[in-house]
């Protein structure tokens, strides 16, 4: 998959037109700012434009350094980026980078993250982005200001610059024996010069700061408490707001009797087009509030989980204007005819909840005409973009911080918590911070798309793969075409109408399209009598994934054991956005109940030069835990426009006792460029732990999450009801 | 509303609540203690852990008349002179965190783990902390950090 795909890939999953509410008079002001469509105008330039500095969106990326770091007289460099720490670790990782270019001690920086007033334009935290383009971009600039000093001291002591060495914050003449520190030498002054693109780095075998692994930065304000989340925001003055909510999606309202919230002495009632709310000096005078409105709704009828992947079939726009890419080659139905051995399977994959611990938050401010938003986002300045339109304000009007945040998983893209605290605080004049509680974030967030996904394939009786094809249905085309050799292959993603307002999700689709093609190539390996290991190999020339197979088949000792009815192995490998990935697991299925366990797991992972290892390894086998919630037990459950299982109390997330023995086996490859890492630890485990099932049982799972037959969310999987 | 004073960290604090708000409520809005997190209200999540008398209790679902006779420690509470707790150090040094949302409610529950029990194995950690969220899935550097502070020369549970 190339950049431009994966970038525009996360873009077209943003249901941004899909929000919960509009302000009445503000809508068609919102659909023309848009033109019908954010994602168009975004999607129709190529991601390298932005990657390479150049004009994006309308957006122009600065090219001189003062725009990306300054060093002030006492030498503290500070730098500036437009991306946001979610707990990804970039708030560490790329002032490594900054560090090692400019060479400077690591602790002399502090990275200003997600303002959008103070950092240059950015069009998000998304899509394992961060470390392949916000790194190189920070270390060029960081490098030509170390040139630039060395430049600034060859000026004052006349001397030739290339006898001059930057080192440990300094500038050195070791032939006269004189120094200078960078404060010295900046004062204090921005770096005024333009870069260009080409500036020399430094490779990752010479890095010192860089590559290391150096603890999260400010860690000790998490474990002291002291780390201000955007919900722990205060503001002088502030009050909380609570939105109403309708009964169900779709909704419109009937009749709405404010009479006894407006009884209510503190409580501010707001009435604007479907956004009903209310604000109080004090949280609990809110929810008083709240609950004493009184509002009928007509909710139209709508699909439920039951009626699902048959209406993804029925609506998806094949052969359409509106498919996604193709991925294509030789003839499928040539080959497919001449094959010694055939499968054909569906796999599906439910709508999932990113359940962010912290839930979406806001604190809104309005000071002579100038809006300020406090905002868990991992899209300041698309959030600023939704802020203008909702009140149609310019740029420089609007400026959204944000404070390194209780995480997002891909789903705190848009910015509904920011418009409806903004909303209230322009009706009451006063700071508002409004906090979803859990049933609204697990409500009226989006989901990560549920998908169906066909796959069909041939081989001959050797284990040669001659024919390939998958096809995706509503969950997205990330990671969609087989990284095997096939000579025919058709890969296709089709859009289809989805019942739920959909989103980003960590890895986007590939973890379900990994799913079901490594499941499959389990199927066929078994089919032709292979070992799943071996017959991958046969298929498989990449190198790097060839790598990450037989380090993670190395380290499990796989094909030691022999697999019984209580104990399985599987192995599943994928690779995108630059990450490669192959995961072992062994499950262990109880002779009683036939409950399923997942009790070790080997990762191995290789995403180029390491920039710290320490980070990398807590974000894969992260990845790899939130895995196993989709892979075993979640599921959102709705009918009718309403979810039915809004609590943790009834959608099972991954707990200590969920968690198996864990080994990550990292490949650190120096001579290639450093990928994102955020992602795609996550797409090698439900295969594997099917793969595993059907070692021990001979029951194939081809239904994310892997529970009953009953569907009901947040019951462990057994073979009994496979 | 009525009158409480709270023992929170050692000092008396007057607040001013209706009586069946949550003691989280009361914490974050009322006196600031921010460190104390709202995860879902429901006791599901464990992000709102606090020690009442040294013993784990969800704030969001203490109404605030009950922990007005407790001895209340929230994670501002924890450090003592500007040393971290045997917990809290060990999660730093395992790197025991991601976004750190969870972290307030993990270290005090680690914390009355170890008062309780200190040096509990790896099953006992696993049953006890059950009830504690990371979505991030750091769950095995956790354990791991309480298997550290548990070897600490300084006594784990603290007091």
């Amino acid at each position: 998959m190339t950049r431009h795909d994966a970038l525009t890939d996360e873009l077209a999953q943003h249901t941004i037109d899909d929000k919960p509410h509009w302000f009445r008079l503000d809508r068609r002001d919102f659909l023309k700012f848009f033109g019908g469509g954010l994602l168009v105008c975004l999607a129709d330039l190529p991601a390298w434009a932005q990657e390479s500095g150049r004009n994006f969106g309308g957006h122009e990326l600065p090219k001189d350094i003062a725009a990306w770091l300054s060093i002030a007289a006492d030498g503290r460099v500070t730098v500036f980026t437009g991306k946001v720490e979610v707990g990804q670790n970039i708030r560490t990782s790329l002032a490594q980078s900054v560090a090692e270019e400019l060479r400077v001690p690591f602790d002399t920086i502090t990275m200003l993250m997600g303002d959008t007033d103070l950092t240059p334009w950015d069009m998000g935290t998304f899509g394992s982005r961060t470390t392949p383009t916000m790194g190189p971009q920070l270390r060029t600039m960081a490098a030509a200001a170390r040139q630039m000093l060395v430049e600034m001291a060859a000026t004052r002591w006349n001397a030739d610059p290339a006898t001059l060495t930057a080192a440990d914050a300094e500038v050195t003449d070791t032939h006269q024996g004189q120094s200078l520190t960078y404060g010295e030498l900046t004062r204090g002054e921005k770096l005024m010069k333009t870069v260009s693109t080409n500036v020399a780095l430094t490779p990752a075998s010479a890095w010192k700061i860089a590559g290391t692994a150096i603890p999260k930065v400010n860690g000790r304000d998490f474990v002291t408490g002291k780390h201000k989340y955007p919900s722990d925001i205060v503001r002088p003055g502030m009050m909380f707001g609570k939105v109403l909510r309708p009964d169900g999606f779709n909704a419109t309202l009937v009749s709405l009797d404010t009479g006894e919230a407006d009884k209510i002495p503190g409580a501010s009632v707001v009435h604007d087009g479907n956004f009903i709310a209310v604000a109080a000096a004090d949280l609990s005078t809110a929810e008083r509030a709240l609950s004493a409105l009184h509002a009928t709704w007509n909710v139209p009828p709508q699909p439920s989980n039951q009626d699902l992947f048959v209406s993804f079939k029925q609506t998806s726009k094949t052969q359409q204007e509106g498919d996604g890419p193709e991925h294509v080659s030789g003839s499928v139905p040539q080959a497919m005819a001449s094959a010694a051995i055939k499968l054909h399977r569906q796999y599906t994959v439910q709508y999932i909840a990113h359940a962010p611990l912290e839930p979406r938050a806001a604190v809104a401010e309005w000071v002579n005409g100038k809006l300020t938003v406090w905002t868990g986002t991992q899209r300041p300045f698309g959030v600023r973009d939704e802020l203008m339109a909702a009140f149609h304000l310019p740029a420089e009007q609007v400026r959204v911080i944000q404070p390194d945040m209780g995480s997002g998983y891909g789903g705190k893209h848009t910015g509904d918590a920011a418009i409806e605290a903004a909303r209230l605080a322009k009706a009451t004049g006063k700071p508002v911070k409004i906090v979803w509680t859990r049933e609204e974030e697990f409500t009226w967030a989006y989901f990560r798309p549920a998908g169906l996904i066909e796959i069909g394939s041939g081989a001959n009786r050797d284990g040669t793969l001659v024919a390939w094809e998958h096809y995706n249905y509503n969950s997205g085309p990330a990671a969609i075409a087989t990284p095997y050799n096939v000579a025919n292959q058709l890969s296709q993603f089709h859009p289809a109408s989805s019942p739920l307002r959909q989103g980003s999700y960590r890895a986007l689709a590939a973890t379900a399209n990994n799913f079901a093609r490594e499941s499959h190539m389990d199927e066929m390996a078994h089919a032709v009598k292979m070992d799943p290991m071996e017959f991958r190999m046969k298929n498989l020339t990449d190198p790097r994934l060839r790598a990450v197979l037989q380090a993670a088949a190395e380290k499990f000792n796989w094909g030691q054991a022999k697999p019984t009815p209580q104990r399985g192995f599987g192995i599943a490998g994928g690779a995108d956005k630059g990450g490669y990935v192959a995961t072992c697991v062994e499950v262990e299925i109880n002779p009683t109940d036939k409950k399923i366990g997942i009790r070790r797991v080997v990762q191995a992972w290789e995403s180029g030069a390491i920039v710290n290892p320490d980070g990398l390894r807590n974000q894969v086998a992260g990845a790899l835990v939130q895995g196993i919630g989709g892979a075993m037990f979640e599921s959102i459950q709705f009918a009718n426009g309403r979810i039915l299982n809004p609590h943790f109390a009834q959608y099972r997330v991954p707990r200590f006792s969920d968690t198996p023995r864990i080994e990550i086996v990292l490949i650190d490859r120096k001579d290639l460029p450093s990928a994102g890492a955020g992602e795609s630890g996550i797409i090698g485990l439900a295969p594997a732990v099917g793969n595993a099932i059907f070692a021990a049982t001979g029951v194939r799972l081809r239904n994310l999450p892997m529970t009953p037959a009953s569907g009901a969310s947040g019951e462990t999987a057994s073979v009994f009801h496979a | 509303m009525s009158d409480f004073i709270l023992k929170v960290n050692g000092a008396r604090l007057h607040v001013s609540a209706p009586a069946e708000k949550s003691l989280l409520f009361v914490l974050r809005d009322r006196l600031n203690l921010t460190g104390t997190k709202y995860g879902c209200g429901e006791g599901q999540c464990a992000a709102c852990t606090v020690l009442l008398d040294g013993k784990p209790a969800r704030s969001c679902l203490t109404p605030v008349s009950a922990a007005a006779k407790a001895n209340i420690t929230t994670i501002e509470g924890l450090e003592q002179n500007g040393h971290l707790s045997p917990v809290q150090q060990a999660f730093l040094d395992e790197g025991a965190f991601q976004c750190g949302y969870c972290t307030s409610g993990m270290v005090l529950c680690a914390t009355a783990l170890l008062r309780a029990t200190s040096h509990p194995t790896e099953d006992q950690i696993v049953t006890y902390m059950d009830g504690n969220i990371c979505r991030c899935g750091t769950y095995p550097r956790i354990v791991a950090a309480v298997q550290r502070a548990s070897q600490s020369p300084q006594k784990a549970g603290g007091q």
